[in-house]
């Protein structure tokens, strides 16, 4: 009876007293301290290394950070509902095989590549959706079971091997098709100079920014994220919504898985696995930029470009390319810092 | 624990409370208690819900290390730093979430020699035989006989009366001077009640005091050598057996006379029937193996329901909120079917809820106020899916005055806001949309006197214009001061059925505690 009295804040706390220096000093560093440090690398790496500063190389950092980043933008739909999607790399990497298939083996063109593409990522998320909305089952517990199911399936789909054009199939054939040109453009084209899947990372960027921060979907996620039994006193349907951000976030990264299949020309079987975790680190970051501690769009493009910025410097500066997993790991867990200690401190 | 000597048993109180208080950032939830707590009695602990009971368990219990005043265990002046130093000076406390007290996955004994193995100067490889042993010593010391097997099973086999048992016998084999005993058989059958008490008796005639917190007055009246009621974090009546019920439950439920004949918010001739039947239930069954009930809410009446603690009154709201949809009966609102299975259903209908625990059922922490007064009605503020913001904002300003809620703007988050000006906001989000019926759990739980009268009056104004209001609260006077017709419910069933006149206060207490 009394966790109703104790929790409640103190009448007093309505007229803030003046911040300290420091406190202000620290509640700065909180709010836009990731936003500083992506500047200062940025400016570091532009001002030390000349080919940093040419446009291809911020392009290509860019394209090269799209798959992780709309992967993370689904994260950050299922984090806006309390809750979590490993599943999203397996997903991604589904993404490869089935295009592969449908175009190799299939010999469709590209556009029924794409839809068949989203059609597998939304039937994921639907997978996930009945796993963690009906049977009740934890989502990170639920999405991990299915990433080994995603990606046990994607093998099967493909015989246990990668699907290139022209290859020998088990019964003796070969296969009649190939990636089409206009599916490879997707990666490697260019419209006005940038490529096409910066265009449709910047895109939906925006549009899932409307969504989440702008609709009333978006904020019915949020307040589900934030205290499911008021929503459900609200009139909210909870279970409709988890479900949706689960399913919105098997098409954000079959879309993901797109740009991947286009970016390797063929049904690499192994495409996808390294994506989730930058995914997830990606939508992590995001918590924090702002100083919001929680799941925000704009907050996970930029952890997104922020990552990017920091493997590309370093591969300029030489840094050896497996020490790119450290680096990353460390980025992840200065921004929990951030979003956790720092932030709980300042609430404390 | 060093036995309790004979010679302390007659004078020396067990434990002495001295002005003993605490208050959460500045609001005040236990204020001055003093209370000595003879060794060998059982002494029983009324209250209401919010009325300091928990709070001075915690205390008792080494949870609250900050309060004012003084506690004496055995006449030795004692620092109840941390719920480890109240066991070692012989305090146990026996919660009333028994989970909180059982470690799933540990078998039955070492459930039994829990706080052994906790502690740190323990042995570190008290294992197999040594373990069974303790165990059983400890068993013992409640005269219970469970095998080897049942000792080496894990815990989550026992039964929730023995899991009960469990946690007593642990708190036992201590020896402790003071044991608390906090709603021990509300999970329990009669039978396994029974048992409980006799153990109950044992204890005090082994000289070990009881406090005794309970809502149960047939439990206490059989049990208890004293009581004593906590009310708004003060203790407003004392005891010895025989008790006085209605004395105890006006001390209980009812606040000062003063304080209660004026009624600021009631106005007009009350009892009279004000408008048509707005919802009327048949057949509906709170609790499974109880009579059925009948009830109708009309429009244009505040309706109120008076009931203690586990009465069926969040029953009934979160029925006819469709949050748990009722399992029997007909509900008819308009004189059409009305069965809602989903708070959507309701709140289309034009029913809504202000829910009994505002952090955990009604309010988005981190939240401005305009964002947490929109969330049930964001569909008539979005065009095209788009919240209108500057739309959200004007209605929230609107809420803000209607309602006299103390914050800075409609931007502040909701932490920033008192408890009474948290709960406005929770009763405002549903006047955005004029409702129908207006149902509120417990709406002042929490809440300053002046909030009160704001949200009183506000559920009033409703009434005149046409709603049906029902307000659901264990508080009799916070009932009579703003319901025009008050309800007696007691275990699901309704006792008293009252307007005007017959609902006078001692009327209402006196069928509570016939009731019980």
């Amino acid at each position: 009876m009394t966790t109703t009295q104790s929790t409640e804040v103190p009448t007093k706390a309505a007229i803030p007293p003046a911040a300290s220096t420091a406190v202000r000093v620290q509640n700065a560093v909180i709010k836009y301290g990731f936003i500083f440090v992506t500047v200062a690398l940025f400016l570091y790496f532009a001002l030390s290394e000349g080919s940093f500063r040419e446009s291809a190389t911020l392009l290509d950092t860019l394209r090269y950070v799209s798959v992780a980043a709309i992967l993370g933008l689904g994260v950050t739909l299922t984090m806006a509902v309390g809750g979590m999607d490993m599943s999203v790399g397996a997903v991604a990497g589904l993404g490869v095989s089935v295009a592969a298939h449908t175009m190799v083996v299939l010999n469709q063109i590209g556009t029924v590549a794409i839809l068949a593409v989203i059609a597998a990522g939304a039937l994921a998320g639907l997978l996930n959706a009945l796993l963690i909305v009906v049977l009740k089952i934890p989502d990170m517990l639920a999405t991990l079971g299915t990433m080994f199911v995603i990606q046990g399936a994607k093998l099967i789909l493909v015989d246990g091997q990668s699907i290139t054009p022209g290859m020998t199939r088990s019964d003796g054939t070969t296969a009649p098709g190939r990636f089409t040109d206009g599916f490879l453009r997707i990666d490697r084209g260019t419209v006005l100079g940038i490529p096409i899947s910066v265009l449709v990372f910047g895109a939906l960027t925006v549009v899932a920014w409307v969504f989440l921060a702008r609709t009333r979907w978006g904020r019915v996620l949020y307040a589900i994220g934030a205290n499911p039994e008021a929503a459900r006193l609200a009139g909210i349907r909870v279970g409709a919504y988890r479900a949706l951000a689960y399913v919105l976030s098997g098409v954000l990264a079959s879309i993901g898985g797109l740009i991947l299949a286009s970016r390797i020309g063929q049904g690499d079987v192994s495409a996808g696995t390294s994506q989730l975790l930058e995914a997830v680190a990606v939508a992590l970051v995001g918590t924090s930029v702002l100083g919001r501690g929680r799941p925000n769009v704009w907050g996970t493009a930029l952890g997104a470009v922020l990552i990017g910025i920091i493997t590309t410097g370093l591969t300029i500066k030489g840094l050896p390319y497996y020490t790119q997993d450290v680096v990353e790991g460390a980025v992840l867990i200065l921004a929990l810092v951030f979003s956790f200690t720092l932030s709980k401190r300042r609430t404390a | 624990m060093s036995p309790i000597e004979p010679s302390a048993l007659e004078s020396t109180p067990a434990v002495s409370l001295r002005d003993v208080g605490k208050s959460f950032g500045g609001k005040t939830v236990l204020a001055s208690v003093s209370l000595d707590i003879a060794p060998g009695s059982v002494v029983a602990l009324l209250g209401a819900n919010g009325a300091g009971k928990s709070t001075l368990i915690k205390i008792l219990s080494g949870v609250h290390p900050d309060h004012s005043g003084q506690v004496r265990v055995a006449g030795e002046l004692a620092a109840l730093q941390s719920p480890l130093a109240a066991r070692q000076l012989g305090i146990q406390t026996v919660h009333q979430r028994i989970g909180e007290g059982i470690v799933p996955g540990l078998t039955v004994a070492e459930n039994l020699v829990f706080e052994e193995l906790a502690q740190q100067r323990g042995n570190p490889f008290l294992g197999g035989r040594r373990l069974l042993t303790r165990a059983r010593e400890i068993q013992a010391a409640l005269g219970l006989d469970w095998s080897d097997a049942v000792l080496r099973g894990d815990v989550t086999e026992l039964g929730v009366s023995d899991r009960q048992l469990l946690i007593l016998a642990r708190a036992l084999a201590t020896r402790p001077r003071l044991l608390i005993l906090d709603e021990p058989t509300s999970a329990l059958s009669a039978a396994e009640a029974q048992r409980l008490f006799t153990l109950v008796e044992r204890m005090r005639d082994d000289g070990i005091a009881v406090l005794y917190v309970s809502h149960r007055l047939g439990e206490i009246d059989a049990l208890a050598d004293r009581l004593v009621v906590l009310r708004d974090g003060r203790l407003t009546e004392d005891q010895a057996k025989p008790f006085d019920w209605d004395a105890a439950l006006r001390a209980m439920l009812a606040q000062a006379q003063e304080a209660t004949t004026a009624r600021p918010v009631r106005e007009g001739e009350p009892g009279e029937a004000h408008g048509n039947v707005a919802l009327s239930l048949r057949g509906v069954r709170l609790f499974d193996g109880r009579a059925p009930l009948d009830l109708d809410l009309r429009a244009g009446e505040v309706t109120g329901v008076v009931g203690l603690l586990g009465a069926g009154k969040t029953e009934l709201a979160r029925g006819l909120f469709g949050a748990e949809p009722f399992t029997s009966g007909a509900v008819e609102l308009d004189g059409k079917p009305y069965a809602p299975r989903r708070p959507g259903d309701a709140i289309r209908a034009g029913v809504h809820l202000v829910p009994e625990d505002r952090h955990a059922d009604a309010l988005v922490p981190g939240w401005s106020l305009a964002q947490n007064i929109s969330l049930p009605f964001l569909k008539s503020l979005s065009r095209l899916g788009l919240v209108d913001t500057a739309k959200e904002n004007a209605l929230g300003r609107d809420i803000i005055g209607a309602l006299g809620v103390v914050a800075r703007d409609e931007h502040s988050t909701v932490e920033e806001l008192s408890g009474g000006n948290q709960q406005k906001v929770v009763v405002g989000r549903w006047l955005a949309e004029t409702p129908r019926v207006l149902i509120l759990d417990e709406p002042f739980r929490g809440v300053d006197i002046g909030a009160r009268r704001d949200i009183g009056r506000r559920a009033r104004a409703l009434a005149a214009e046409g709603a049906a209001v029902l307000v659901l609260s264990a508080d009799v006077d916070e009932v009579l001061e703003v319901a025009d017709r008050v309800v007696v419910l007691a275990a699901g069933e309704v006792h008293l059925d009252a307007c005007g006149e017959d609902a006078q206060r001692d009327r209402v207490i006196q069928t509570i505690s016939a009731s019980v």
